[in-house]
């Protein structure tokens, strides 16, 4: 009797001994040659056309970063999986990469319902998610690395440069029905309260709405001289062309938008969007040596000479670098290690130079406003001449000077 | 006020564009063809195809379309529709698994992915249609705007409704599609070839719903899954003009989209689809049988 209880007492410490051993994570375990990601994206289902172009980006980076010879002399080795663009799905796939695979960092992620869904998974089990899409901030956790835009860094140059430069007072917000719109929303009125405007409308359609006409009448008869489009999908590529339908033109009263990026504008037709501004921190019309041979590189590797890149599938790239920078900085591939690692990382990006903010894993990017020409491209009209710190709460009254989302923790007295 | 009815009046128009198709297939034939939407879809491919490939512009890819939905429409009907006749709720499961079938071979190229084969204007990305210039441009007459692109579907859904009761009251075979209606084993005893006959009405309502999807591309981007919004809209019209009646679809289509049109301006369309759900279950509840249904089968 007493044998067999010892015996169940050592081998259930055996077992927890070794159940808690995954700490020794997959590639490095092997001590040898090979270092497994995750890479987790929609690759089937109705956001598969954007997010497809995401995991193609963070494949190149790594095949890239192979051929230089790897990561601390060992390969990369992607586990790609496929979200199916439902949030329930990315959760089983996330939990499947975490915690069989035992991979010690994922790429992945384009909506924010697919992100929320996944990040229970990576904060319980302490992994880190790489997250490369701009989204509407109000996030803190530890666990995730954010290299899209944060409304501050798409608004707080937008909003002033509206009033400087089109001589615009008179904002109508329209955007598509769910927490990114509204949240930009609420930056975009405490910016254009801070610059003598107004705001005359603020206006939402259902996710995917297609029929534009009543909106775009409204809009017209709002007395706005300026309108600031979060619409997002679908919805974009109806609501410029009812715009064009209903005789509005872009140098009377412009559209001035968050989402319209250039894959929206080729899907459109380059006619609708001709004149109308944009904001994010990447466009592909930006002109340098590094950006050029950039999207020369992606098209070669998907091998479509006409595929436009766009901010998020810029993010999808230089993610990996940064990624790869921690690892060779903490010397070894440990969730914990990686997180200390990407503190203060720098790289430069094909936008130019990106830096991981230390408090809240966010990134330091270039504000710029590009303004469509009639071949789909933008014309990049200005850019801040320095990368502009990130604010996650900065609909909440966060600035520079007064950080909610610190390295301790997020401080929820300020909210 | 007069721009207010003309957005109510366009909505309308592509309202009475869905639910025309459907008033065939679902009104004069008992089948819930949930791939509907999928068939809207392909007339909007056929377009962006055509377009790049054939160089067609929107007038040319009008007739294409509705040859190639019709025959998409045929093929369904032949292979699974007509075993499924007055199993309604089969043919709603079985439509259902076609739509999918449908929405995914577009979105996976026909499966030529697989080989590396590359069909530019297929697989999941957006799609472009442009619209020749001459129906983007706005003109006014006697201080009201005119807009063509939309005065245009206007115009081709009256001429389709006509045509289509043309068909059906005033031809033989329309008189044939009207006895089947009512009583296929009746009409069948008279000497009618049932079977033949659904097939080309089944066709003819697949048809149309090409031409919508044609007319939808011009403003509505073009994605695979473009045809799922559209078939719940195209049957809330039938259903409350009354399963079966021409005249009942082309006034429910005329009331709901001026009811959506109006409250959209007042409120906004969130609201005013709400309000449009609200009155057809209102209506549903009044008259279990539409508008101007009347009982059969």
């Amino acid at each position: 009797m007493k044998n067999r209880r010892q015996f169940l007492k050592e081998s259930s410490a055996l077992g927890a001994a070794s159940f808690l051993a995954p700490s020794i994570y997959a590639g490095t375990a092997a001590g040898a040659s090979e270092l497994e990601v995750g890479v987790l994206f929609s690759l089937s289902g109705g956001l598969a056309m954007i997010e497809k172009s995401l995991s193609d980006a963070t494949l190149m980076a790594i095949e890239e970063i192979n051929a230089a010879g790897g990561v601390n002399g060992m390969m990369i080795k992607p586990i790609l999986e496929d979200g199916a663009s439902d949030p329930k799905t990315y959760n089983e796939k996330a939990s499947k990469l975490v915690i069989r695979d035992r991979v010690p960092t994922v790429f992945g992620s384009y909506t924010s319902a697919s992100r929320k869904a996944v990040l229970p998974v990576f904060e319980k089990r302490n992994n880190m998610y790489f997250y490369p899409t701009y989204y509407e901030g109000y996030e803190c956790s530890k666990n995730v690395v954010y290299t899209g835009a944060v409304p501050n860094q798409q608004l707080s140059n937008f909003i002033p440069w509206i009033f400087k430069n089109l001589n615009k007072k008179k904002f109508f917000i329209v955007g598509s029905n769910y927490v990114y719109p509204r949240e930009m929303a609420k930056v975009c009125k405490i910016l254009i309260e801070q610059n003598g405007g107004e705001t005359v409308g603020d206006e939402y359609l259902e996710l995917g709405h297609s029929e534009w006409g009543a909106m775009v009448s409204k809009i017209k008869n709002s007395g706005c001289d300026v309108v600031l489009s979060n619409v997002v999908g679908g919805s974009v590529i109806s609501f410029y062309r009812e715009w064009k339908n209903q005789g509005m033109t872009h140098d009377k009263l412009p559209i001035c938008a968050s989402v319209t990026s250039e894959l929206e504008v080729a899907a459109m037709g380059a006619e609708f969007a001709v004149g109308s501004y944009a904001s994010f921190p990447y466009f592909q019309a930006i002109n340098t040596d590094a950006n050029n041979s950039f999207v020369e590189r992606y098209r070669k590797f998907v091998n479509d000479p006409n595929a436009p890149t766009h901010h998020a599938l810029e993010s999808s790239y230089f993610q990996v670098y940064l990624w790869k920078q921690a690892v060779e900085k903490a010397g070894e591939a440990t969730p914990d290690a990686i997180r200390e690692g990407i503190k203060g990382q720098v790289f430069d990006a094909p936008n130019g130079r990106v830096t991981v903010d230390p408090d809240n894993l966010h990134t330091y990017l270039t504000p710029r406003i590009c303004q469509y020409k009639d071949d789909g491209q933008g014309t990049i009209v200005d850019e801040y001449s320095e990368p502009l710190q990130p604010l996650p709460y900065s609909a909440y009254g966060e600035t520079a000077n007064d950080m909610y989302c610190k390295e301790s923790g997020l401080d929820t007295s300020k909210l | 006020m007069s721009n207010i009815l003309f957005i109510g009046l366009s909505l309308s128009s592509i309202l009475l564009l869905i639910a025309l198709g459907l008033s065939i297939t679902y009104g004069a034939m008992g089948v819930i063809n949930m791939a509907h939407g999928e068939l809207v879809m392909i007339g909007a491919y056929t377009a962006v195809l055509s377009g790049l490939y054939l160089n067609l512009n929107l007038f040319l890819a009008l007739p294409l379309a509705f040859l190639v939905s019709a025959g998409v429409g045929l093929a369904v009907e032949r292979v699974i529709i007509r075993r499924l006749y007055g199993r309604i709720i089969d043919t709603l499961l079985a439509t259902w698994g076609v739509a999918i079938l449908l929405q995914q071979l577009i979105r996976l190229e026909f499966g030529l992915s697989f080989f590396n084969i590359h069909v530019d204007g297929l697989g999941p990305g957006f799609q472009s249609f442009p619209i020749p210039a001459f129906l983007s441009e706005n003109f006014d007459i006697f201080g009201f705007t005119v807009q063509p692109y939309r005065s245009f579907i206007i115009v081709l859904t009256i001429a389709l409704t006509f045509l289509t009761w043309f068909l059906m009251y005033r031809t033989s075979l329309g008189t044939q599609v009207r006895a089947i209606m009512r009583n296929p084993q009746m009409a069948a005893a008279c000497g009618i070839d049932v079977n033949r006959i659904s097939a080309w009405t089944f066709a003819y309502g697949s048809g149309l719903a090409g031409v919508a999807g044609v007319l939808l591309a011009g403003f509505k981007a073009v994605i695979p899954d473009m045809g799922e919004s559209v078939v719940v809209d195209g049957f809330l019209v039938v259903v409350v003009g009354g399963v079966g009646s021409l005249f009942g679809t082309l006034l429910s289509a005329a009331v709901l989209g001026q009811i959506n049109g109006v409250f959209a301006i007042l409120t906004n369309d969130i609201v005013a689809r709400a309000i449009v759900f609200g009155v057809v279950i209102f209506l549903i509840l009044l008259r279990p049988n539409g508008l101007f249904g009347f009982k059969s089968r």
